[in-house]
């Protein structure tokens, strides 16, 4: 038994090895001084100073992050909504078309959501710009809101909420000193993941976004494009030393929600 | 109070319809158009000519090779995993490289499979002369898998995590071997996460385009580089329309077959 074991040390060592090699190698080269993506020169701070400097690449990042916040917040409301309204629906049929409607847009491909908003936005006459990359980031984050509040409601029993009235609850009460409190972490890692959807997104983002607007992503594509530059390089460290932070908070904000719930595996495990 | 909760459904409803239904409802519509805007069925007809016909198989051919690839490094991996202590940091260590921005990951394998880049490096000191690795369709399929494999490592993990040990146990005090176990009794009550794991990958597989363009140069086009190509550079939404169509068709056939496993459980 303990020979497999470190197999599968060394397996799970060479696939964290493979996963993390290609982020090394972005951030080793952005202290290059040289230029280039293959022969180490020099330390230098050259490329973050670059960056930093390029007031266009900090406008983009500034819309980057109002199109995450402003569609991770809209699309979390509309997806508590929808996922309140859906757990309490009582006809079967119409709950599994909805559900089934819902699966149908986190399943499609990014193409398929691009090119159909363009449509979209083109017939009903909505320019290109902020305000179709905002809808069309709401649009593709409401789904995975859903599915992420959906659980928790329907794990929630019954008798809370008729203990609730019984008390005399009004239905405000019942949904905002009930109910909202129960499905919180499940609002909250369905907010988590709008935000990084919508951070992340390039496909559907190049389909609407007009000749003025630019997100990050589709920045750094047009970037490649035209070769390589070390400042994509130090951009990518800022990058994903922000993912990192976001990430780590989120991991702390999830562990201490069910930490409860992970002593008691402890108790059981053993 | 039932009134309230039917409110709750209005806004959801309405981005149900205007998101969902409405833009599918477009594409099969525009599908019918050429460019110049005139009702034909001709765009059907061009999917079936041979240029686009085998574009499309030789793109399922990706999608195939992708997936399987990457469910045969997944499967390990998720495997191990739930033997490890502390497996939920592991498991987050994982699948943080997934949340790194996807082009800056892509744009991480120019340098690194270009002519000067550690690969051909490696390579060299076998004294195997720098060859063309950028711009082929092994590059493609390397980097695919590197993107996708947080997905299928993901619903694996959390199959293998819901199976009940002593299933496990039961499987091996009546003599099975690791390899019986495996194959009779793990593999079988992990099928669900494969079968997300496989939707994770395939359909998106499908519809990769920058991929194609930043790491396959053009030699490499899937069915999403043609739908890309056709709304955003030809501007022939008639058949880009139509590509998507088939597209949709192939997202609805994996779904169905995905749901249609579930239900039997």
């Amino acid at each position: 038994m303990g020979k497999t074991h470190n197999l599968a040390k060394i397996y799970l060592g060479a696939v964290f090895a493979v996963l993390y090699a290609p982020i090394a190698y972005l951030v080793y080269y952005s202290f290059n001084s040289g230029g280039t993506m293959y022969a180490f020169e020099e330390f230098t701070w050259e490329w973050y100073q670059e960056v930093f400097q390029d007031t266009r690449l900090f406008v983009i990042l500034l819309n980057t992050i109002t199109i995450a916040l402003l569609s991770a917040a809209i699309s979390t409301v509309i997806g508590v909504l929808g996922a309140i309204a859906l757990a309490n629906l009582r006809h079967r049929r119409m709950r599994n078309a909805l559900l089934t409607l819902n699966n149908v847009m986190l399943v499609s491909p990014d193409v398929i959501i691009g090119a159909s908003f363009l449509i979209l936005f083109a017939a009903i006459g909505i320019q290109l710009g902020f305000t179709s990359v905002l809808l069309a980031h709401i649009a593709f984050s409401v789904p995975i809101v859903v599915l992420m509040v959906l659980p928790k409601l329907q794990e929630m029993s019954p008798t809370l909420i008729d203990a609730a009235r019984d008390l005399g609850a009004s239905w405000w009460d019942v949904l905002a000193r009930v109910v909202i409190p129960y499905i919180t972490p499940g609002i909250m890692s369905g907010f988590f993941m709008a935000l990084t959807y919508s951070l992340d997104d390039f496909a559907v983002t190049f389909f609407v976004t007009g000749a003025g607007f630019s997100t990050l992503s589709v920045e750094i594509y047009s970037m490649a494009r035209r070769g390589i530059s070390l400042t994509i390089n130090a951009l990518s460290t800022l990058v994903f030393l922000v993912t990192l932070l976001l990430v780590v908070g989120y991991y702390i904000i999830s562990t201490r929600a069910s930490n409860s719930r992970q002593v008691r595996w402890g108790v059981a495990s053993r | 109070m039932e009134r309230i909760r039917n409110l709750f459904l209005v806004p959801y409803g309405v981005w149900l319809l205007l998101f969902v239904i409405v833009p599918i409802l477009m594409i099969g519509y525009y599908s019918f158009f050429d460019i110049d805007g005139v009702l034909t069925l001709n765009n059907y007809k061009r999917f079936f000519s041979p240029t686009y016909f085998s574009m499309a198989l030789r793109s399922f051919w990706y999608a195939a090779l992708i997936t399987v690839v990457c469910l045969v490094i997944a499967y390990p991996t998720a495997y191990f995993l739930t033997k490890t202590k502390h497996k939920q940091l592991w498991l987050l260590l994982i699948i943080l490289p997934s949340w790194m921005n996807l082009l800056l990951k892509t744009y991480a394998f120019i340098g690194i499979l270009g002519t000067h880049g550690p690969i051909n490096a490696f390579l060299g000191v076998f004294g195997l002369a720098p060859r063309q690795i950028l711009f082929t369709d092994f590059s493609f399929i390397l980097v695919a898998v590197y993107i996708f494999i947080p997905f299928m490592i993901l619903p694996i993990f959390s199959a293998l995590e819901k199976l009940n040990p002593s299933l496990i146990e039961a499987a091996y005090d009546l003599g099975a071997s690791h390899w019986v176990a495996f194959r009779r009794v793990i593999f079988p009550l992990t099928l669900g996460g494969v079968k997300s794991g496989v939707q994770a990958v395939f359909i998106p597989s499908l519809s990769l385009f920058m991929i194609t363009r930043l790491i396959a140069g053009n030699r490499v086009i899937t069915l999403g580089t043609a739908i890309e190509q056709h709304f955003l550079v030809t501007q022939d939404w008639g058949m880009g329309s139509a590509l998507a169509i088939f597209l949709v068709i192939a997202m609805g056939l994996s779904m169905w077959f995905t749901e249609r496993g579930r239900r039997v459980r």
